[in-house]
Order: structure tokens, then sequence, then C-alpha cells
């Protein structure tokens, strides 16, 4: 079985350019040039010293003893929160900005959820001297200030996006259609393993040093590259994508994806995508989503905005639908009680979007020797104001 | 033969018109279509909403939230076209995105079309590549006529690619944008005019995306065989309703 993308663009069933004609130059001009931009020595080499001397990596594989004897196994953290802006979102934006100025592009446009890609994108766009618009819904401009803020200050514009539910799916559609209205000089910087092909591809390849970094970071502190499981909590599954990628054909090495149940998968406020998901068009991609038996796409729920999407990569769908992937659901509450263990545990305040892959230890249970890698995507300074109202600290 | 085809043959520059179905009220559909036949309109496009409509502006976007909300789904839209042509007689076309005909079935969602005597479909979000991979022979056997889209940014070798594989018009958006975000046309927008009308397809060309008013429908039928209005109709009905279309009509036509 193949788990990466074949040569027309899909995963499987899922993937491919659902695309207005509008959008077919673009995603066209990305598609015929991202590999062989990519596999440009000059390419690597930039994009390399980016993430050592800017990013700040590799990030640190630490071996997490408290949580670990908490749970009787082996528990190991990915630290992409230490990245430069706070989670593994920049690794992608690196990649992406480099890409765009071989492009010839002058002008970035993002969409943002919790605001840590949008963040990462005004940093790429400050750092090279682009001008930079980030499409976000209204309700996420009001949950997620902080991370607003930091955009204005790195000289982004920040553009709410008013329509439908106005979070994350709506962003999305609003930074695509003025990808239709900019055709020329512009590049979108999709954030997630989402979007018409090459996007998931080309996001994957930019996070996959994230599971590069692990194998030679594991062969030195217990001798071997493989771990028994990798876990990430998935919203669109960039940081997913980058954990599994050079495990996805390693039998040995179990997946586990981890979705937001939002208020209970039952409940009607959820984001669980592949339980209440099914195959349709999402943002231009075949993949599992959320929709109504009319094909409507439904509003998700979760109280982490960076995991309030509807659909999930085509990618992770296609790991669901083969079984390669187990895929568990987690609550807004067992999430932010695995986010205030962990802060008393181990000292690391992690975003809520990675509390939700934590959460997965109250439910699975691992022998004791198990090594578990876990990607902890981001760090909770955003979140700050959510875990104050929500424990009343 | 089709009756877009019939259309086109006639002699005269075409006015198509786009509305939303079941918006403003959800059993307008029918009223809508009868009374721009009525006034003059050559050929419908009728908007299937969709939650999330890419390639439409604020006000598209609009009707469809209000459409949905009203209850329009697809089965909705065929009960009540069900009985469309003992009234009607000029081409009508389903214009939507994808996903919910992928999510009805293709074929039945062609078969239905055909039973109830709809001519063709526009799929802005269904690309040239996939629909002649995995859905021409379905459009084939049930007689429908499949539209494309092509824009300014379009390759020359692209539109000869789409006139091969289009058995009706093709559509012409007027320049880079969503519907409705566009006043007037300019030296740029005539120069393509003129560049598409020059490479002599098979295809006759129909204009949308930005035309509004007498104005830019004339200066958009002077290159090509009609020209499609949406916006600015849904603009129209939103403040007057559909029984008083002919005050719309009649300022493009006259
Ligand atoms: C810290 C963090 N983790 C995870 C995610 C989810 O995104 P993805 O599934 O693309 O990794 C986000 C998105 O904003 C995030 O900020």
């Amino acid at each position: 079985m193949n788990y990466n993308v074949d040569e027309k663009g899909y995963y499987g069933e899922f993937g491919g350019a659902y695309i207005p004609e509008m959008l077919y130059p673009n995603v066209e001009e990305l598609r015929e040039n991202y590999l062989k931009v990519i596999a440009e020595p000059d390419f690597q080499k930039e994009f390399n010293q980016l993430l050592k001397d800017y990013v700040g990596r590799p990030s640190p594989l630490y071996f997490a003893k408290r949580l670990s004897e908490k749970y009787n196994t082996k528990i190991y953290l990915k630290r992409e929160d230490l990245n430069h802006t706070g989670a593994h979102k920049i690794n992608n934006t690196i990649g992406q900005i480099l890409m765009a100025q071989r492009l010839g592009k002058t002008r970035i446009i993002a969409e943002t959820g919790a605001g840590q890609h949008g963040v990462a994108t005004a940093t790429v766009c400050a750092l090279m001297g682009l001008e930079c618009i980030v499409y976000m819904g209204e309700i996420d401009i009001a949950r997620q200030a902080p991370n607003v803020a930091r955009m204005k200050m790195l000289g982004a514009k920040v553009v709410a996006a008013l329509s439908g539910s106005r979070t994350l799916k709506d962003a999305t559609n609003e930074a695509i259609r003025d990808w239709i209205n900019n055709p020329v000089d512009t590049h979108y910087i999709i954030g997630s393993a989402i979007g018409p092909h090459p996007y998931p591809d080309m996001v994957t390849r930019f996070q996959a040093i994230v599971s590069e970094e692990i194998k030679w970071q594991l062969k030195e502190q217990i001798g071997r590259e493989n771990p028994d499981y990798v876990v990430a909590c998935i919203g669109g599954g960039s940081n997913a994508a980058g954990t599994y990628y050079h495990y996805l054909h390693e039998p040995d090495v179990g997946i586990i994806a981890v979705e937001a149940a939002g208020l209970g998968i039952d409940s009607g406020e959820s984001a669980a995508t592949s339980v209440l998901g099914k195959e349709g068009i999402i943002h231009g991609c075949k993949t599992l989503l959320m929709q109504t038996k009319d094909g409507q796409i439904t509003e998700p729920y979760s109280i982490s905005a960076g995991l309030d999407y509807p659909g999930v990569g085509p990618m992770h769908a296609h790991l669901a639908k083969t079984g390669r992937a187990e895929f568990v659901s987690i609550t807004d509450d067992d999430a932010m009680n695995a986010g205030l263990e962990l802060s008393k545990l181990e000292g690391i305040i992690p975003a809520i979007e990675t509390s939700h892959a934590l959460a997965m230890f109250k439910y699975k249970t691992f022998k004791p020797d198990d090594v578990v890698v876990v990607n902890l995507s981001g760090r909770g300074d955003k979140d700050l104001q959510n875990y104050i109202d929500y424990f009343k600290i | 033969m089709n009756r877009i085809n019939k259309k086109l043959q006639e002699n005269k520059k075409l006015l198509s018109i786009y509305f939303t179905a079941g918006y403003p009220n959800i059993n307008d559909t029918v009223t809508t279509i009868q009374n721009l036949e009525k006034n003059g309109v050559d050929m419908i496009e009728i908007g299937l909403p969709f939650s999330d409509p890419l390639a439409d502006g604020p006000t598209i976007q609009d009707s469809s939230t209000k459409a949905i909300k009203n209850g329009m789904t697809s089965e909705v839209l065929f009960n009540q076209l069900k009985d469309i042509r003992k009234t009607v007689n000029i081409p009508l076309i389903i214009m939507g995105y994808f996903n919910p005909m992928f999510q009805y079935g293709m074929e039945a969602f062609c078969k239905k079309c055909q039973d109830i005597g709809v001519d063709g479909l526009i799929i802005p979000d269904l690309p040239v590549d996939i629909y002649n991979a995995e859905y021409k022979s379905i459009f084939e056997k049930y007689g429908l006529i499949n539209v494309f889209l092509i824009t300014p940014q379009t390759s020359e070798k692209r539109i000869r690619f789409i006139d091969s594989i289009s058995n009706g018009f093709i559509y012409m958006v007027s320049s880079a944008s969503t519907t409705g975000t566009q006043s007037g046309f300019g030296d740029q927008q005539t120069a393509y005019f003129k560049r598409i009308a020059n490479m002599n397809l098979k295809n006759p060309q129909i204009i949308g995306f930005g035309i509004s008013n007498h104005e830019t429908f004339t200066q958009a039928t002077q290159y090509a065989k009609g020209a499609i209005i949406g916006s600015a109709f849904v603009k129209h009905v939103t403040k007057h309703g559909v029984d008083t279309i002919n005050t719309f009509t009649n300022t493009i036509l006259n």
C-alpha cells in the first residue's frame, strides 16, 4: 500500500484538485514546479539554514519522565512548541515563502484559525519583506486576540472573514476568493495539509522535517529509529503529516491521529471528521468532510480554533479509510484537563490543539516498554485566556 | 437537438440570467423562471445553492445562504421543476458546485435533469480534466451539455482543449474575479474579448461576471454571442421580489 501522493495527486481515492478554472493557472504553476524547486540545492540550503538559525531546529525530542510514570509507558515529546513563533506551522511557511519567491510572487495571502499559521506567515513575510494579508474568521479573531496583535505587529493586514460560521473554513474560502481576484502576483500559503493538489503533498514535505529529526534523535537516545507509536492532533493534518511522514511505510510503527470531539461525538458540536465525515469536496480536494445529506458543509465545533475544521487532509482520509492510522476523538473537557496535567507534571503549557493529542493517554493503554512519540505541536501562550476562563485560574 | 444548441443558432445576441433557486423565498423558483422567459430572457442559469461558493462574491454568497436556510436542496429543486416544461421553452441550465451533486450521485443527478428537461450544467469546481476522465460519458448518456469556464489567464492551448470537448458554448469569465465585483469594462477586458473572438473557436462564447446593466451587456455582446447577468439580478429580486422582473430586463434590453 502506498500512503504517499500518487502522480495524479491522489492518496487512494482522496485528493485531486477540484478547483474553479480561475485558479487553474496558479495551481498548475505550483504543481509543475514544486518538486523541481524543492529539489534545487540552493532551495535546500536556504530552507535548512533558516530552519536551523531562524526557527531554532532541530527541536528537542524530550523524554517526559513524570508523564511516562503516570501512564506507565515511555512518552517522548517532539518539542515543536519551542520553534520560533511557538508551533510547527513555521516549518511550512518557511518552505512556502521560499517557493513563492522562486515563482516570482510578491504578495502573500493566508488563512488562519488559531492564528498560529497567520503569525507564522506574517513572520516569514516580514523576514522576506513581502506584503501579507491574513484572513481570519471573526469568531477566531475574538478568541485568539494575542495572535491578531502579533500579526499586526509583524506588518500583516488581518482581514475578518464574515461569512458562514466565521471560523477557519470561512477564512479559507475568503483566502481562495482573494487568490481568484489576484491570480498573477499572489501566492497562497495554505496552513495545513489540505487544499488542491499539490498543496497537501507540498505542506507534508515541509513538515516532514519533524519525523526526519525524530528518527535520528530516537536513534541517539534509545538506539533505534522507530518508536512503537507516533501521535499527533489533527486539524487539517499538517503537524500529523510531518510526524507520520517517515514512518508511513514502517509497519512496526503504529500511527495515532487525535481529532477534536468538541462537546462529544453525538452532541452536534464536534469536529471529529473521521467519525462524522463522508467523502466529499472541500477547498479543492476530495476528502472526508462533515456535511448534510444534501452536501452542504456543516459547521464544526471545537474549543480549539486550530482543530475547528469540517474536513481533514486527504492523506489522513486515506490513512483512516485503509486503517493505517487509528483515529481517536477527544472532547473539550478531556483536552483542557490534559493541558493542565502536562503543565503540572512537566512544566510545559501546551496549545489546546496539542492537549487533544495528550488526552489520548486517558483512553489508550500502552505497554510499559512502548515508546510513544507525541508531537507537541504548539505552546499554550495563545490559549492562556481560554485556560484561565476554563479553570477559573 | 438540445435547446441550448438551438438557441445558439438564433440570429441575435443572447441574454442569460442567473438566479439562486429558492431565493428570496423557497417557492419563488418557478415564478422567477416563468417571468424571465416572459420578459425576453433567452436562457436561464438556475443556481443550486452551496454553503461554500468559492467563486462567488458577497451577493451570491448571501442569496445562497438564505436559500439553504429556506430549505433548498437538490431534491426540493427537482420537485419544483418537475412540470417546468409544460410552461417554459427556453434553455435551462443548473449552475452549482460539485459537492451537492456528488452527494446526490452524479448519474442520478444527470438522469433527473434529463427527465425534467434541464439542458445543461455549469459546475465551476469540477475541472475539465476530471470531467473528461470520470463524468463525460454520464453527461452524454443523458444528453446534457456541460459548460466550461475560461478566464483571461487561461492559456491558448487550454482554451483550444476546452473548445474541443465542449458542445454548447464557452463561458467566458470577463476578468480575474469572483462574481459581482466588477463595474464596467476597461481596455484590458476589451483586448481579452477581442483576442478570444479572433480565435475562431467552434463553440460560441457567452460572457459572464461583471455584467450588470445595458452598457456592460452591450459591450460584452459586441464580441460574444451573449452575456450572463447574475449578481445584479439577484440584487434586484432582493429588493423587489420576483413579480416585477420586467423592470430589470427592460433596463438591460432597451
Ligand atoms: C499548535 C497547533 N497544533 C495543531 C494545529 C492543527 O493544525 P494541523 O492539523 O495542520 O497540524 C494548529 C492549528 O492552528 C496549531 O496551532
